[in-house]
């Protein structure tokens, strides 16, 4: 098992190395000029000339990505920006950070809202218990985070007057963003967890469960979520990497400084080395998730991590 | 009498069960009686929809929640009715004085917990005092019981044949020593010689541990090997019931028994083809209004028709046929 996980770890090197070898391949197509993006329109053809020969970004394409993955990798350094003529990676990692602190809140949240109600529809089905959270899942399921944050800012920041509207500057300041981000994902967590229990109640081995004297919590929580639990592991594990891509909207919304909110900004100027390093650091914390997603499923069942510890062999 | 009642472990009087979904309601078992002595087997016969399964459900009250429904009759366990008890002293019944084997040893365990874990966890629920050795030490006594190597106990069902799937179900079943076992075509989903090796490892706990047993079959090669007592159902009904000598060696039968019995191949007649009683079993929703037989009947009369039989006695023999109602046949049970 330990070397299975060592050997799907070092599987990510290569998937990652592809992934950015894309990122930049396809960032280096789209035209463009450094030197001139950095010293401005005032300057000769020739200072451009020597700024870019300086720098290494006249040389050929292959050379030139080489170089960006050995100073990646070696001194975590991705060049510098070409609009504020920062190091990248001092721009992009504290940014980075708020958004995945404002996506593994989401998640955490849409999990908690979103699995126990889930669990509560199956159980009590056809009751009042299952239908109102049923119904109203597929309403928020419909309603997109920004419609969501806006409604959120209305009522808690413009009338209500509790919580901040823009910007990080407490903890409160996470509570509207992380609610307008986890809303959607909690109707979806439901709904993937009310079917997936309704399959696991309906089992022989529920049956075997009750037949033996357990009591009616034991078989739910012990016996059945369990095996229900490896659909709603991999919506879950989805819903994070979506949430690191996709909070970008809301960033916007509620003006926080997050990786998705820059790239937006950077894009407009032709800022390659901030969204290489953006896209980047999304990528790879999408693969780390999968994996995480992969190795979760072989805790949860015990085939297939039996499937595991064969195929090591 | 009174010697009779404590010889009786289970007693089931007039029981009735229905399915009710929205489309129809499915009388599955209607008006059944059914005795088990102390330390006796009773074997329930019948075919694939007869309620068997049914009336096994409703001794342990595990019927589909939504739409099982049991609407008459009681169910006396050690002279105590069944139906009025709570769900809580239900729970302290089920796995402990009353177990359940089932059919399909591949889909009743588990997959994501240890077959030990399995077993401990039916004799933590009934024993709480118990510390976490003694349960191990009784998990090892139960599976070297079953014939399964104790070192196995931390192995998933999926690493488990299914003969050896059904001795963990068993083991589970017996890890209490519950004093009924009621299991449900226990060999019906494994291969021929598999059958044996449980069935005859089944029969031999069953007088070690002294338990009585109600046990499901379609198969009457079964009963004549375990069987001390037979009822035979047909369309939630039980159409004759009987010590196994009276099944197999008494002279009167219900026509459904004697299909039953002609429907089994005999190498000794070289019949070409077999014998299978002619027609279905009746829609459950729609019975027929008198003999529930009767539409396939090869001996059916008028009155069939249009009344139910009585179940009449010959000793220890019943049956609900309208055949035997004559001047010279036995007593009908005065109901």
């Amino acid at each position: 098992m330990h070397k299975y996980i060592l050997k799907r770890i070092a599987f990510l090197i290569p998937t990652i190395l592809g992934v950015v070898f894309i990122i930049y391949a396809i960032m280096n197509i789209t035209p463009g000029n450094l030197g001139l993006a950095v010293l401005g329109a005032g300057a000769t053809e020739q200072e451009i000339a020597n700024y870019n020969h300086q720098v290494g970004y006249d040389l050929p394409f292959l050379q030139k990505y080489v170089n960006f993955l050995v100073n990646a990798v070696t001194k975590l350094d991705f060049g510098i920006s070409y609009y504020t003529k920062q190091s990248v990676f001092a721009e992009v990692w504290p940014r980075f950070q708020l958004t995945i602190k404002l996506s593994l809140g989401g998640v955490f949240l849409a999990a908690l809202i979103g699995v126990p109600l889930g669990i509560m529809a199956a159980v009590k089905q056809y009751s009042l218990l299952d239908t109102i959270p049923s119904v109203l899942s597929f309403f928020i399921a419909a309603i997109p985070s920004f419609v969501l944050g806006t409604v959120l800012l209305f009522v808690f920041a413009l009338k209500l007057n509790l919580l901040p509207s823009y910007g990080i500057n407490s903890w409160q300041s996470y509570i509207m963003p992380m609610v307008a981000i986890a809303i959607p994902p909690a109707a979806q967590n439901m709904r993937f967890t009310k079917s997936s229990m309704l399959e696991a109640i309906r089992q022989d081995y529920v049956r075997t469960a009750r037949a033996k004297g357990a009591p009616e919590r034991t078989v739910i929580w012990k016996h059945a979520l369990r095996n229900a639990l490896l659909p709603v592991v991999t919506q879950i594990g989805m819903s994070l990497g979506m949430l690191i891509c996709g909070s970008v909207v809301v960033e916007k919304l509620f003006s926080l400084p997050g990786i998705g909110s820059l790239i937006i900004d950077r894009i407009t100027y032709k800022d390659e080395p901030i969204i290489i390093a953006g896209t980047i650091l999304i990528s790879v914390c999408f693969t780390i998730i999968m994996l995480a997603v992969d190795l979760l499923y072989a805790f949860i069942d015990p085939r297939i991590r039996a499937k595991y510890s064969k195929a090591k062999e | 009498m009174e010697q009779a009642k404590n010889d009786t472990i289970l007693e089931i009087n007039d029981l009735k069960v229905i399915y009710k979904t929205d489309d129809a309601i499915v009388e599955a078992v209607n008006d059944i009686h059914l005795h088990i002595g102390k330390g006796k087997t009773l074997g329930l016969v019948g075919e694939t929809g007869a309620g068997k399964t049914t009336t096994a459900l409703s001794i342990l009250r595990l019927l589909p929640s939504m739409t099982g429904h049991i609407t008459g009759g009681e169910i006396l366990f050690d002279g105590h009715n069944l139906l009025d008890y709570s769900e809580h002293e239900m729970q302290a019944v089920r796995g402990n004085l009353i177990s359940m084997v089932f059919q399909d040893p591949m889909t009743s365990l588990n997959p994501v917990l240890t077959v030990g874990d399995q077993i401990a966890e039916a004799i933590s629920l009934h024993n709480p005092d118990m510390s976490h050795e003694q349960i191990e030490a009784k998990v090892d006594e139960t599976l070297s019981m079953v014939g399964i190597l104790t070192s196995r106990k931390s192995d998933y069902p999926h690493q488990f044949s299914g003969g050896m799937k059904q001795r963990v179900v068993i083991a589970m079943a017996l890890c209490c020593e519950p004093e009924l076992l009621i299991a449900d075509e226990p060999t019906t989903a494994l291969d021929v010689t598999i059958q044996a090796q449980v069935l005859s490892m089944m029969r031999d706990l069953r007088d070690r541990l002294g338990t009585s047993m109600l046990m499901i079959t379609h198969d009457l090669g079964i009963v004549a090997q375990v069987c001390d007592d037979v009822a035979v159902m047909y369309a939630g009904e039980i159409l004759e019931a009987g010590t196994a000598e009276d099944l197999f060696l008494g002279e009167k039968h219900h026509p459904y028994t004697v299909g039953l019995f002609d429907s089994i191949p005999n190498l000794d007649s070289r019949a070409a083809r077999l014998k299978p009683i002619p027609g279905l079993v009746p829609d459950p929703t729609d019975l027929p209004k008198g003999c529930v037989f009767s539409p396939r009947c090869s001996h059916c009369m008028e009155i069939c028709r249009q009344q139910r039989p009585r179940t009449l006695k010959f000793g220890t023999h019943s049956i609900r046929c309208h055949l035997f109602e004559n001047p010279e046949g036995g007593n009908a049970d005065g109901k």
